[in-house]
């Protein structure tokens, strides 16, 4: 269904380690292996999810892309630019094109500045708007998130949280990217606000043709609202494919067992299905099991899986699979969803 | 008929705030039996956790006030006991545990410690069958090497492990009634499998109450035989959990579920959502706190306060003058 759209985002084996340093002369000890070789593509107008348990990597992924952090090695082909690469006056330039979105909508507005000022500010560092085009803009920007544009002149703190999000939807949008990094948008937000924002979202991107990497850790809301799903392990992609793949047949089995541990809000669920209960917690990210990141939790690992490191592997048509149980003439399993 | 073990009639908690007082809690009444598991669900500043600390004594006055109510542990209101009396009920028969395991655990002190010293308090043991009971304890809530992990501090345990601490701690003297508030909120969805997996598991052991504070409708469901649905600081609507599932009476609580992302969609649809935010809780509702996001409103709504009914099924209660099965008032 997407597959006749154009790649506009390529992400090649990225890379961010984060040092760690230790003593009086700071001298690195080793490092965080935030992200750790991650590939994937997103398409023009597309939403791909990137979930997985916290620490995994996926706000690392978030910033690397924008070069908010530098990537330690990889590339990030956007529209025939290699990000990853380009220098710091090339970058500033790109990045009218990508926006990001933050998790906290307290902590990621200016307290002391008016809506008018946090929306306005990109148009002015960009020098491509000025006094009343602003006002206009920023009118047109508020109409869009539906806020009223007299709230212009308020500051953060006179909003709710929702109402502070979709200010911060203003300010991304502001530049009239084409792409745009969400990072967590909803967490923070009440239940029955979350669904304002996610619809909002989904309004946007039909209206102004945006691509979205929505990251997230509600697993039915980015089933809800992605094309594609990446599963992040570690640093790693394990999994990755159509929504539908990744949701009605997982088969990495850290994708099972994560999407089997989804509150399922119908008691009569918990009457009818077992749950996959996976033991014990994520190993820390600075000293990775060897071979298969997942194996020290995984239910069907054996000595093979400590040995070698799974590589993404095409299962099916798009559906990318990085375990050495899972194999392209193996029958499909019986999974539980 | 089970024993009932808790009984709170009327609760109203306000908190004296610079901006002006904050009606919190605005006559809450509901019971527990033994051996129950009660969910109370609603979202962020709704009242869940004020009318449990509220109950037990715990919300810090000021700047906060019990105005009214009563709150019956096995016939004797807790909310007039002296200090000493009420410690005793909450060392050893309610238990709580809270949101974030790091600001109820001792930073500075070894887990090992901060587990011996209620134990020695409320069941009189030795240091030493101490030391036994938590080790004991750890490995009932699947701490591995509980017996080598004691000498470590907070820190170095993981998010899940200190939880799992936390529940280990509210266990350790055998209580009647446990309540959650809000456990795995700051957990991964895989920790919070094993946390709410492990509580089930325990209440088929030893047989205790528990009330379960969340806004996870999932887990809710998950956990909860009933199960309390709160808006601006009422219940307003209360029912076994399969009813409310099936058949919410609530137009909140249908918002709240019909807002939820549908498993079995196929094409995108848009989700349904509720319009305007959570009220503000500077003054005390005179009319449905609802009204102003209700889809069924009538001028009924406006004037008057509904309270909370039996309709529908054995034991479904709620708060509306609307019967939104046919949209007319009652
Ligand atoms: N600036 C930093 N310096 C050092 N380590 C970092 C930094 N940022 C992230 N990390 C580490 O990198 C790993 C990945 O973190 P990241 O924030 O990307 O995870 P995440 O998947 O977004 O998690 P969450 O769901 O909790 O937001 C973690 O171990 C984290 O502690
Ligand atoms: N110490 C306090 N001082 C002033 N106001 C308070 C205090 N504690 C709670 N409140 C207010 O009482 C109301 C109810 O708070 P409560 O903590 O019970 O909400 P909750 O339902 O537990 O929400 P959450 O899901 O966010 O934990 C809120 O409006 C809150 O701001
Ligand atoms: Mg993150
Ligand atoms: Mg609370």
């Amino acid at each position: 269904m997407t597959t006749d759209k154009q790649t506009l985002l390529r992400v090649e084996d990225l890379v961010k380690h984060f040092p760690i340093y230790r003593g009086v002369i700071r001298r690195k000890v080793g490092a965080v292996r935030a992200v750790d070789g991650v590939s994937f593509e997103i398409k023009q107008g597309e939403t791909l999810g990137l979930v997985g348990e916290s620490g995994c990597g996926k706000t690392t992924t978030g910033r690397t892309i924008l070069r908010l952090y530098e990537p330690t090695s990889g590339h990030v082909y956007f529209k025939g630019q290699d990000l990853a690469h380009l220098k710091p006056e090339e970058m500033r330039k790109a990045r009218k094109d990508i926006q990001i979105i933050f998790q906290d909508p307290y902590a990621s507005l200016n307290p002391r500045m008016t809506v008018r000022e946090i929306i306005g500010e990109p148009m002015l560092a960009f020098g491509i708007a000025s006094g009343k085009e602003i006002d206009d803009r920023v009118a047109e920007l508020l109409d869009l998130v539906s806020l009223d544009h007299n709230y212009a002149s308020r500051y953060p703190h006179e909003f709710s949280g929702g109402q502070r999000q979709r200010i911060g939807v203003a300010r991304a949008l502001a530049m009239n990217p084409s792409f745009i990094v969400c990072d967590e948008p909803i967490s923070a937000l009440d239940v029955s606000i979350q669904a304002q924002i996610v619809n909002l979202l989904e309004d946007l991107q039909k209206e102004l043709n945006l691509t979205y990497l929505f990251i997230a850790h509600d697993l039915s809301m980015v089933r809800h609202i992605s094309d594609r799903v990446a599963v992040m392990y570690l640093g790693i992609i394990v999994e990755i494919a159509n929504r539908k793949d990744v949701y009605v047949n997982p088969l990495h089995p850290y994708t099972q067992a994560l999407l089997s541990s989804i509150p399922v809000a119908d008691p009569k669920f918990y009457e009818e299905h077992q749950r996959i209960i996976l033991e014990g917690d994520v190993p820390s990210p600075a000293n990775p099991p060897s071979g298969c990141r997942f194996r020290t939790r995984c239910p069907i690992a054996d000595e093979h899986c400590a040995e070698v490191q799974p590589v993404l592997r095409e299962i099916t048509s798009g559906h990318f699979v990085a375990c050495l149980k899972v194999t392209p003439i193996d029958d499909q399993k019986e999974v539980i969803n | 008929m089970a024993n009932q073990l808790l009984n709170v009639r009327g609760l109203e908690t306000q908190f004296n705030t610079p901006e002006g007082i904050v009606h919190a809690v605005n006559g809450v009444s509901f019971t527990l039996d033994e051996g129950e598991s009660l969910g109370v669900v609603g979202e962020s500043g709704c009242g869940k956790s004020v009318t449990m600390l509220s109950c037990l004594k715990l919300v810090p006055i000021p700047p906060g006030k019990i105005v009214a109510g009563n709150a019956f542990f096995k016939g004797e209101d807790m909310l007039t006991m002296d200090s000493d009396e009420i410690r005793k009920v909450r060392g050893a028969q309610i238990s709580m545990i809270f949101q974030d395991p790091m600001t109820s655990l001792n930073p500075v002190m070894s887990i090992g410690n901060q587990m011996a010293e209620p134990l020695m308090l409320h069941m009189g043991i030795t240091k030493e069958q101490a030391r036994k009971r938590s080790i004991e304890l750890l490995e009932m809530v699947g701490i591995p090497q509980a017996a080598d992990r004691l000498k470590d501090y907070p820190h170095q345990y993981s998010g899940g492990m200190r939880q799992r601490v936390m529940i280990a701690m509210a266990l350790s003297c055998m209580p009647q009634i446990l309540i959650a508030d809000e456990p795995t909120t700051a957990l991964d969805v895989t920790i919070q499998a094993q946390i709410v997996d492990l509580v089930k598991r325990l209440r088929e052991e030893l047989g205790m109450a528990i009330i379960w504070i969340t806004h996870d409708l999932g887990v809710v469901a998950s956990i909860a035989n009933r199960v309390s649905v709160m808006y601006g600081g009422f219940i307003i609507e209360e029912s076994p959990v399969k009813d409310l599932y099936a058949e919410p009476l609530h137009p909140y609580t249908i918002g709240l579920l019909n807002s939820l992302p549908k498993i079995n969609r196929e094409e995108r649809q848009r989700l349904y959502s509720i319009n305007g935010m959570p009220p503000m809780l500077f003054k005390k509702p005179k009319a449905c706190p609802f009204a102003p996001r209700c889809e069924f409103v009538k001028d009924h709504c406006w004037q008057e306060n509904p309270v909370l009914e039996s309709y529908g099924r054995g034991g479904h209660r709620v708060a509306c003058w609307v019967d939104v099965t046919t949209g007319r008032e009652r």
